[in-house]
C-alpha cells in the first residue's frame, strides 16, 4: 500500500527541487519548517520523532533541504515529513505537512474486529510494521 | 531568482554572439548599491575599487557562463582585514546585496557571528551549533568576525577545529547556497591563514580595510553629526580635529567607532552644560551646537583622568 | 417605577416621572403616552443623532416601503416592531426604562441603483437579549416584523454582534484548527462527496459507495439532508455499514476518514440517541439539518462539544428565505448566527457550481465563517466590522455541481480552509467511484502544489490539470467527461456596491 497522509501523497514522490519550492513558499508566508520521522505511521500516531527543532529563523529553503537529506541518510527506511507551522493568532498550528521520505516497502495496516452486541463491531487498526520493536521495523 | 541576472547556459552562442555588459549591469541594478556604498562610507578608496573589481568579475563570469565558457560557479568566499571601525560590516552588508542582485546568492541576507555562536562547550555540541548557523545563513552571507578565534593552536582539543572543518566542507560543496566572509585584524588573519591553508585556498577575494586618515575621520564625524542634527561651532570643529589627532595615537583606537563614541560623550556633556545654564531660555541654536568645552573635557586632552568627568559609561576603554 | 419609594399606585395613573434619565425632550410624559396611535418615529424609534454604543447589536435591513410611506417612518416601524412597540401607545411603557429598550433606527440611505429600496440601520440595546440564545435573538429581530403591512418587502442584510454578546456563546465545538489537527490534514481543502442516489439505497449498498469513495482518496463522505430513517434503510443499518466502510478505508490508506452521519430526526431525544450510537461506533463527525431549528442546533452543538465530535450542518431549507434580494434574511446573517450557535461545517456556496452564488457575496459568507475579525467590506456585502472575540472558525462547505476540471477556480475563489464536495463528480466517474475520488484528490494536490510554487493557477489551471492527468488516468477520464460543464446563470443575491455583478466563471 501507499500511505497517503500529507498534502501531496497522491502525486508522484516530490523531487528535491519541488520540495525546495514548497519550503520556499512556507518561508515566504513566515511559517517555521520542521522535520519529523517515524516507523509507526498509524493515522492516530500524532507524535512522530522530531529531527531537530522547528527552523524558526531560516531564510532560505536550502538549509531545510540539507536537514531532510541528513534525516534520510540517518533513517533511510522511515517515513519522513516536512511540517510548516504558522504562529498567527487564530491559527497557531500547522499550515502544510507533506511526506518527503518513505520506506521502500510499505506493509500497511491490519484491521481487527471484535463482535459487540446489536451487530456493533469494535474496530482496531494496527500498523504491520509495529509487530517488530521500534527501530527494527523496516 | 527574480530581479537578478540568472546565470544560465546558452551553449549555442557562437563567436558572433553579442554580450552587452552595460545592459547586464543596468539589468542587475548593482550600480545603485555601489552608489549607496559611496555615499555611506567616507574614503576607503581602495576598498571601493576592490568591490568594483569583484562586481566586474562576477558580471563577466555571468556572461561567460551564458556563453557556455564557464560551468562551475566561481568561488566567492572573502576575507575582510583591517582594524575595528573601518567599515567591514557595512561593506559586508552591501556585498551581500550585490551578490544577490547579480544572482550569486538567493536571498542576500547577512548572518553575522563570532566564535561563541559556532563553537560548543562540550563534545557533540559544536557540529549542530555550526550547522544551525550555516543553515540560517544559506541563501546569503555568513560573516564571521574575528575568525582567527576559531583556531587555538595552544589547545589541540579545542572544538573550534571542528567548526573549521565543517565550514571548509560547506564552502567547497555548497558554493551555490553560501558565501562566507571572514573578518578580523590583518596580522592575526594572516597567521590564521598560514596555519589553515585549506581555509586560505578557499578564499577568492581578500580586501584590506586601511585605517582612516585624520581628515576622513573628521568628515565621518561631520556626517554623523548631520544625521543626528548637531552642529560644531568653528572653535569646536578645531577642538574635534585636535581630538582626532590625539585619539588616533592612543591604544584601542577603533576608527569610526571611536569617533561615534566620542560624539556620544560630547552630546552628554552638551546636555549637562545646557542644564547648568537653565536660568535662561534656550534657542534652537543652543540645542544643536556643540562647543569646544563639550569636546575638550575629554580625558584624551588630559594627562590625568578628571574626576568630575561625565565620561562614566564609555563604550570602549578610553585612555 | 416612581422615584419615590413610598408613593402608591396612583403615581402611575397620574403619570409621575418614570425613573431613568432618558426622557423625550419635546413633549411631556402625559402628552406622549396619551392613549391613541402615534407614528413610530414620534414614539422614539427614529433618532438620527443616535451614536451606537459598542455593546449595541446593530442590524441592517433592506426596506421597501409601500407607496406613500415615508422611509424614515418605515425604518422606525421596523425598529419598533422588532423591539418594544406595538401598534398603539401603551401607558405600561412608563413602568420601564423604555427609552433604553426602544430599538433606534439611526440611519437610512437609498440602495444604490434600486429605487424604492432603502438601507435602514437599527441599534438594539444588549439587555433586550437573553445571553447565548439564537432563538431569542431571532425571535426579536425577525420574529414579528416581516409581515408588517406598511412594508412591501423587508430583508435582514447584516448584523453587528458586539464582543460582549459573542462571548455569551461557545461557538463551534471543534473549529477549523482543531478539526485539521484531529484529522491530521493540512495545507489543502478537504474533499467530500454526498452518497447518491439520495434516496433508495439499502444500507449495504450505501456503505459500498462510502468505502469506494474514501479508499479512492476523499476525506469525507456525507449523508444527504433527507436521509434519516426510511423504509429502504433504517438509520442503525446505515450507521453500521458506513462505519465498516470508514474503518476499511482507514486501513487501506493510513489516513483518518469520516462519514457525516445525519442524526436529524423528529425529536431531540431521537437525535441524541442517533448521535450516541455514532459516537459508540467511533465516528469523528455527525450531521444535522438546518430545519431542526435553532434550539435543537444549539443543543446538538453542546452534545458535540461534550463528545469531541465534529458537527456538520446542512443548510437545508435556507433558500426559502435567503435567496431573494428584496425579502428574507441574507445568508451572511444566517452564517453569523450559526457561528454563534456553534457548528463546525456549514454549506456556504461554491461560486462555480449549480447552486446560487456570486463570487463577492459568497466570499463574504466565507469571511464571516472563518476570519477572526471581519473588516467592513461593502463589495463583499459586509456592512459592519465584526470582531469574533476568539470564537472558533467554521469550515465552509462547497457542494453542488462541482467537478475536478474546476479545481483551479475552486481553490482560487474559496481558498484552503473549505470542504469541496464532489458528489456526482465522484460517483458518476466513468471508471468507478474510487477512480472518481482519485481524480479529485490528484487534481487538488496538483493545484495546491502549483499554487505554492508561485504559478498563476487562474490562467494556467487547465494546463496544470492536463499535466497532472498524464500520470493519472482517472483524472484524464474526469476531464474528458466534465471538462466543459459550467453553470453560468446570473445570480440573484449580488452585492449592491459594485457597478455590475461579478460574473461566475
Amino acid at each position: 500500500m501507499r500511505l497517503t497522509q500529507g498534502t501531496f501523497s497522491f502525486l508522484p514522490d516530490l523531487t528535491d527541487e519541488q520540495i525546495l519550492a514548497q519550503i520556499e513558499y512556507c518561508l515566504e508566508q513566515g511559517w517555521a519548517v520542521s522535520i519529523e520521522y517515524t516507523d509507526d505511521p498509524h493515522p492516530r500516531n500524532t507524535y512522530w520523532e522530531m529531527f531537530g527543532n522547528p527552523m524558526f529563523d531560516l531564510k532560505d529553503a536550502a538549509g531545510a533541504l540539507r536537514e531532510i537529506q541528513e534525516c534520510r541518510a540517518t533513517y533511510p527506511q522511515h517515513y519522513i515529513k516536512v511540517n510548516a507551522f504558522d504562529a498567527t493568532r487564530g491559527v497557531e498550528s500547522l499550515r502544510l505537512s507533506f511526506i518527503v521520505g518513505r520506506p521502500s516497502e510499505e506493509p500497511g495496516f491490519g484491521l481487527t474486529r471484535e463482535e459487540g452486541p446489536g451487530r456493533v463491531q469494535r474496530y482496531s487498526l494496527r500498523s504491520y510494521a509495529t509487530q517488530r520493536p521500534e527501530g527494527w521495523r523496516y | 531568482m527574480q530581479e537578478t541576472v540568472a546565470p544560465h547556459t546558452d551553449q549555442q552562442a557562437g563567436d558572433e554572439a553579442q554580450f552587452d555588459l552595460a545592459a547586464a549591469l543596468r539589468e542587475s541594478r548593482v550600480s545603485e548599491v555601489l552608489e549607496e556604498l559611496d555615499r555611506e562610507l567616507v574614503g576607503l578608496a581602495p576598498v571601493k575599487s576592490r568591490v568594483r573589481d569583484i562586481c566586474a568579475l562576477l558580471l563577466v563570469s555571468t556572461l561567460r557562463r551564458r556563453a557556455g565558457l564557464d560551468t562551475e560557479p566561481p568561488s566567492l568566499h572573502m576575507s575582510f582585514t583591517g582594524n575595528p571601525g573601518t567599515g567591514k560590516t557595512t561593506v559586508a552588508l552591501r556585498m551581500a546585496q550585490i551578490l544577490h542582485r547579480l544572482g550569486y546568492v538567493r536571498k542576500g541576507h547577512v548572518v553575522a557571528v563570532t566564535r561563541d555562536e559556532l563553537v560548543g562547550q562540550y563534545i557533540g555540541h559544536t557540529a549542530p551549533k555550526t550547522r544551525e548557523v550555516i543553515k540560517r545563513a544559506m541563501g546569503g552571507v555568513l560573516f564571521i568576525d574575528e575568525a582567527y578565534y576559531l583556531y587555538r593552536p595552544e589547545n589541540e582539543r579545542d572544538y573550534g577545529q571542528e567548526t573549521i572543518e565543517i565550514l571548509l566542507q560547506d564552502m567547497e560543496n555548497r558554493r551555490e547556497d553560501l558565501v562566507v566572509i571572514l573578518a578580523g585584524y590583518k596580522d592575526r588573519m594572516e597567521r590564521f591563514f598560514r596555519s589553515n591553508p585549506g581555509m586560505s585556498s578557499r578564499i577568492a577575494h581578500h580586501i584590506d580595510f586601511p585605517d582612516y586618515s585624520a581628515a576622513e575621520l573628521f568628515e565621518i564625524a561631520c556626517a554623523m553629526l548631520r544625521r543626528m542634527h548637531y552642529e560644531l561651532s568653528p572653535p569646536a570643529a578645531d577642538a574635534l580635529r585636535e581630538y582626532i589627532e590625539l585619539r588616533r595615537l592612543q591604544p584601542n583606537f577603533a576608527n569610526a567607532r571611536s569617533i561615534r563614541n566620542a560624539l556620544d560623550r560630547a552630546r552628554l556633556r552638551q546636555a549637562s552644560r545646557l542644564f547648568s545654564q537653565s536660568d535662561r531660555p534656550l534657542s534652537r541654536k543652543d540645542l544643536v551646537t556643540l562647543e569646544p568645552a563639550d569636546i575638550r573635557a575629554s580625558r584624551v586632552f588630559a594627562t590625568q583622568p578628571s574626576s568630575d568627568s561625565i565620561d562614566s559609561t564609555p563604550q570602549e576603554s578610553e585612555p | 417605577m416612581s422615584t419615590d419609594p413610598r408613593s402608591n399606585d396612583s403615581s402611575v395613573e397620574t403619570g409621575a416621572v418614570p425613573s431613568g434619565t432618558e426622557r423625550p425632550a419635546a413633549r411631556s410624559g402625559a402628552e406622549r403616552y396619551r392613549a391613541g396611535v402615534l407614528k413610530y418615529a414620534e414614539m422614539g424609534y427614529w433618532d438620527s443623532d443616535y451614536e451606537p454604543k459598542e455593546t449595541d447589536i446593530l442590524a441592517l435591513f433592506r426596506i421597501t416601503p409601500q407607496e406613500g410611506v415615508d422611509p424614515a417612518e418605515a425604518a422606525a416601524a421596523v425598529a419598533g416592531e422588532s423591539s418594544t412597540a406595538t401598534w398603539t401607545v401603551v401607558w405600561t411603557d412608563r413602568l420601564t426604562a423604555c427609552e433604553r429598550y426602544r430599538a433606534k433606527a439611526y440611519r437610512i440611505e437609498p440602495v444604490p441603483g434600486t429605487p424604492g429600496q432603502y438601507f435602514a440601520y437599527i441599534a438594539y440595546d444588549l439587555d433586550l437579549f437573553e445571553p447565548g440564545s439564537i432563538a431569542n435573538l431571532t425571535a426579536s429581530i425577525i420574529g414579528n416584523v416581516f409581515g408588517f403591512k406598511p412594508l412591501k418587502a423587508l430583508r435582514l442584510e447584516d448584523m453587528r454582534l458586539p464582543a460582549a454578546y459573542v462571548k455569551t456563546f461557545a461557538g463551534p465545538p471543534t473549529g477549523i484548527v482543531v478539526e485539521r489537527e484531529r484529522l491530521d490534514k493540512f495545507g489543502r481543502p478537504l474533499l467530500g462527496a454526498t452518497v447518491k442516489p439520495k434516496l433508495g439505497l439499502s444500507g449495504k449498498n450505501y456503505g459500498r459507495v462510502v468505502y469506494e469513495a474514501l479508499k479512492g482518496g476523499l476525506d469525507f463522505t456525507k449523508d444527504d439532508e433527507n436521509i434519516n430513517s426510511q423504509p429502504f434503510m433504517h438509520w442503525r443499518d446505515r450507521f453500521l455499514y458506513c462505519m465498516e466502510a470508514v474503518n476499511r478505508a482507514q486501513a487501506a490508506t493510513g489516513e483518518v476518514k469520516g462519514h457525516y452521519l445525519n442524526v436529524t430526526a423528529a425529536t431531540l431525544e431521537d437525535m441524541y440517541e442517533r448521535a450516541e450510537f455514532a459516537k459508540e461506533l467511533g465516528s469523528v463527525i455527525v450531521m444535522i439539518d438546518l430545519v431542526i431549528g435553532y434550539t435543537a442546533i444549539q443543543s446538538m452543538s453542546n452534545w458535540a462539544r461534550r463528545n469531541d465530535m465534529i458537527l456538520h450542518l446542512h443548510r437545508a431549507g435556507h433558500s426559502t428565505y435567503t435567496r431573494q434580494k428584496s425579502h428574507g434574511v441574507s445568508f451572511r446573517v444566517l452564517a453569523k448566527w450559526m457561528r454563534l450557535a456553534g457548528v463546525d461545517h456549514l454549506h456556504a456556496g461554491t461560486v462555480v457550481g449549480k447552486l446560487e452564488g456570486d463570487p463577492n457575496t459568497v466570499g463574504g459568507f466565507y469571511d464571516v465563517l472563518r476570519e477572526p475579525h471581519n473588516a467592513m467590506n461593502l463589495q463583499r456585502g459586509l456592512f459592519f466590522e465584526q470582531d469574533w472575540a476568539g470564537l472558533g472558525k467554521v469550515m465552509p462547505v462547497a457542494s453542488g455541481g462541482i467537478h475536478a476540471g474546476q479545481m483551479h477556480q475552486l481553490l482560487g475563489y474559496l481558498g484552503e480552509d473549505t470542504v469541496l464536495q464532489f458528489g456526482g463528480g465522484t460517483i458518476g466517474h466513468p471508471m468507478g467511484i474510487a477512480a472518481g475520488a482519485t481524480a479529485n484528490r490528484v487534481a487538488l494536490e496538483a493545484m495546491v502544489l502549483a499554487r505554492n510554487e508561485g504559478r498563476d493557477i487562474w490562467r494556467e489551471g487547465p494546463d496544470i490539470l492536463a499535466a497532472a492527468a498524464r500520470h493519472c488516468t482517472p483524472l484524464r477520464a474526469a476531464l474528458d467527461t466534465w471538462g466543459d460543464v459550467t453553470f453560468d446563470y446570473a445570480s440573484t443575491d449580488t452585492p449592491d456596491f459594485v457597478p455590475t455583478p461579478t460574473e461566475a466563471a
